[in-house]
């Protein structure tokens, strides 16, 4: 039976919640799943892995290397571990941490890489993916032993699927350069959570007028379990940090619901949302182009909308 | 110092793409620089400027028309630039970096490689890789702040959630910029005359003597369907955002 590795990508201690669909999508092509582990939390993360379908855990480790200050090492390391298990497809997400780590490897492995990628077919070697920011979806064909592949937040539902999991030590030898180092990881400075992640996104344009008004959003994410996204506008006018913001040049989210405030809906915008499961506009005019490519549109001023939400849905609770 | 920049021609992202046959696209749209790799540029001429001494050199994979994204380029202060002629638009990130290589190597070498971090038609988002594979240098993408210190640079990618990776690179090495490097600047009118007369050294792909390992072949191309009208909810403002709550949780199930 073919196997399948994925990347099991953690940031503080926890498995990115994004990880599970890749498992999921991995498992339901058909082979057995491994995951490769560079944290060294096997034990932490194994009854988690098991419930989706990883039937082993690799838990990669290399003599006087910190994988979390070298990507060089960390991509190499991965490769080096799909190739001592046999891997025929090498699957992660497509994070910035997860395109580092999967193209770092592709490159070890002298494989073809897919970043982005919406979907795959393991018997076709086949992958989808946007082009022309989302205007076009491609399919791309991967030939050789071995293909690497990232796949958008988001694309696949986790579905539990359990098996009994293996864990391996298993070292591998790779350079300990010092080409590239990370010295250090600074936390963002707001408490705003990660967009890329997120299954709600309530996103403010141009209108929003200032930072401080951010905060109808914050409150309306709240009762959403939402994270706020921002338009490109509002980012360079500096009414949000560019970490917030989705689209071409900024975040590619496919979250289920995504309620655009008082944005005009550019193309360089739907790049980074237009696979979102339902798109919600709100917005004063009438005639906006937001309101041909949304599934539900409210015409009228954000700064109503936005709080009567926030209040039906502290109502409905 | 020596700085390259590699440099795609795109079509425009606001361009309307009609695809046409099974792997093609309706090439008579605006072109313009590829977005990411203008960061590039601007943080390779500004580094040149504040240095008050080095050389900037644009890099094209790219067809006949490709001269003029070069010479909006040479308009920003590239100084010269190097046309590698294809007519495919998707000609793969494998042969592209082998390309950008050889074309580097035999022009004299590197002292800093600087790219865009993806290019907005094929989101490909490898070729720094690829090329610093192929050039066997260092590499770090989606690059928002850099500096230069001599033997090595300090620069700055960001990663989840704001959160910023500080990376320290022994030069040379390849970069690949993002939004947030910097500000790219609109070249004024002298600027624009003066690039016209620019040098662009020109050579075909095809005469270069590199192999393509065909790794990833763009199999087909389709349009995605936007979505139609938007529903749109009327009512008092108290009705509507109800309905919409209903919407949400009982036929979407989205909340
Ligand atoms: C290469 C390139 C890359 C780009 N990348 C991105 C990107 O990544 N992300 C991005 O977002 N943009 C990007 N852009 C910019 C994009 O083209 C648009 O300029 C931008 O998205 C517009 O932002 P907006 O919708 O907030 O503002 P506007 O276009 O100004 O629209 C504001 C909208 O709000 C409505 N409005 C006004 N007041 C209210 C109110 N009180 N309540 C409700 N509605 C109101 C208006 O009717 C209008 O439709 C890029 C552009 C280029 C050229």
């Amino acid at each position: 039976m073919s196997k399948t590795g994925v990347f099991i990508e953690t940031t503080d201690q926890e498995i990115k919640q994004s990880v599970f669909g890749v498992i999921s999508a991995a498992a339901a092509g058909g082979g057995e799943v491994t995951g490769f582990l560079l944290d060294g939390r096997a034990d932490k993360y194994k009854d988690q892995l098991a419930a989706c379908g990883v039937t082993e855990l690799v838990a990669l480790e290399a003599k006087d290397i910190d994988f979390s200050k070298s990507p060089q090492a960390t991509g190499e390391a991965l490769a080096k571990g799909a190739t001592d298990f046999g891997i025929s497809a090498l699957l992660g997400v497509s994070s910035p941490t997860g395109n580092d780590v999967l193209a770092r490897a592709a490159m070890a492995l002298k494989a073809p890489l897919a970043l982005d990628c919406m979907d795959v077919d393991f018997t076709a070697n086949t992958v989808k993916k946007s082009h022309f920011s989302g205007k076009a979806v491609a399919t791309l064909e991967m030939t050789g032993a071995l293909f690497v592949c990232g796949i958008r937040p988001n694309s696949f539902e986790a579905v539990e699927s359990p098996v009994t999991i293996k864990i391996t030590p298993h070292t591998v030898e790779v350079e300990n350069s010092d080409a590239i180092i990370v010295t250090e990881v600074q936390a963002a400075d707001s408490s705003r959570k990660d967009l890329t992640e997120a299954t709600v996104i309530i996103s403010g344009g141009r209108p929003m007028a200032s930072s401080d008004n951010f905060k109808i959003l914050d409150e309306c994410a709240r009762k959403l379990d939402a994270v706020v996204g921002a338009s490109r506008a509002a980012v360079d006018a500096g009414y949000a940090p560019h970490s917030m913001q989705v689209g071409q040049t900024g975040k590619i989210v496919s979250p289920k619901l995504y309620i655009g405030c008082g944005l005009s809906g550019s193309v360089q915008h739907f790049a980074g949302m237009k696979t979102s499961k339902v798109i919600v506009a709100i917005n004063t005019d009438k005639d906006a182009p937001i309101f041909t490519k949304s599934d539900y549109g409210i015409i009228g001023d954000l700064f109503e909308v936005v709080p009567a939400l926030t209040k039906e849905l502290e109502k409905q609770g | 110092m020596r700085i390259y920049v590699c440099v795609k021609h795109v079509p425009d992202t606001a361009a309307n793409i009609k695809i046409v046959g099974d792997a093609a696209y309706d090439t008579e749209v605006k072109y313009v620089a590829n977005p990411y790799d203008e960061y590039g540029v601007e943080e390779a001429v500004s580094l040149v400027e504040k240095n008050k001494k080095g050389e900037v050199i644009a890099v094209c994979v790219g067809d006949k028309g490709a001269a003029n994204t070069l010479k909006a380029v040479m308009a920003m202060g590239v100084h010269r630039s190097i046309l590698i002629k294809t007519e495919d638009q998707f000609p793969g990130s494998d042969i592209t970096a082998k390309a950008l290589c050889k074309a580097i190597t035999d022009d004299g070498g590197a002292d800093l490689i600087f790219m865009g971090k993806q290019s907005v038609d094929g989101e490909g988002m490898q070729t720094p890789y690829r090329l610093a594979a192929e050039m066997g240098l260092p590499v770090a993408t989606g690059i928002v702040a850099f500096s230069h210190g001599g033997e090595t640079v300090n620069v700055q990618r960001e990663i989840d959630g704001g959160a910023k990776e500080l990376i320290t690179i022994k030069t040379p090495c390849v970069l690949g910029a993002a939004k947030g490097l910097n500000e790219p600047r609109f070249p004024k009118l002298p600027a624009i005359l003066k690039a016209k007369k620019k040098e662009i050294k020109e050579m075909d792909l095809a005469d270069m003597g590199l192999t393509d390992q065909g790794q990833c072949r763009l199999k087909s191309l389709e349009p995605v369907q936007e979505r139609s009208n938007a529903k749109i909810l009327e009512g008092s403002t108290r009705e509507i955002v109800a309905s919409l709550v209903q919407i949400l949780k009982e036929e979407e199930k989205v909340i």
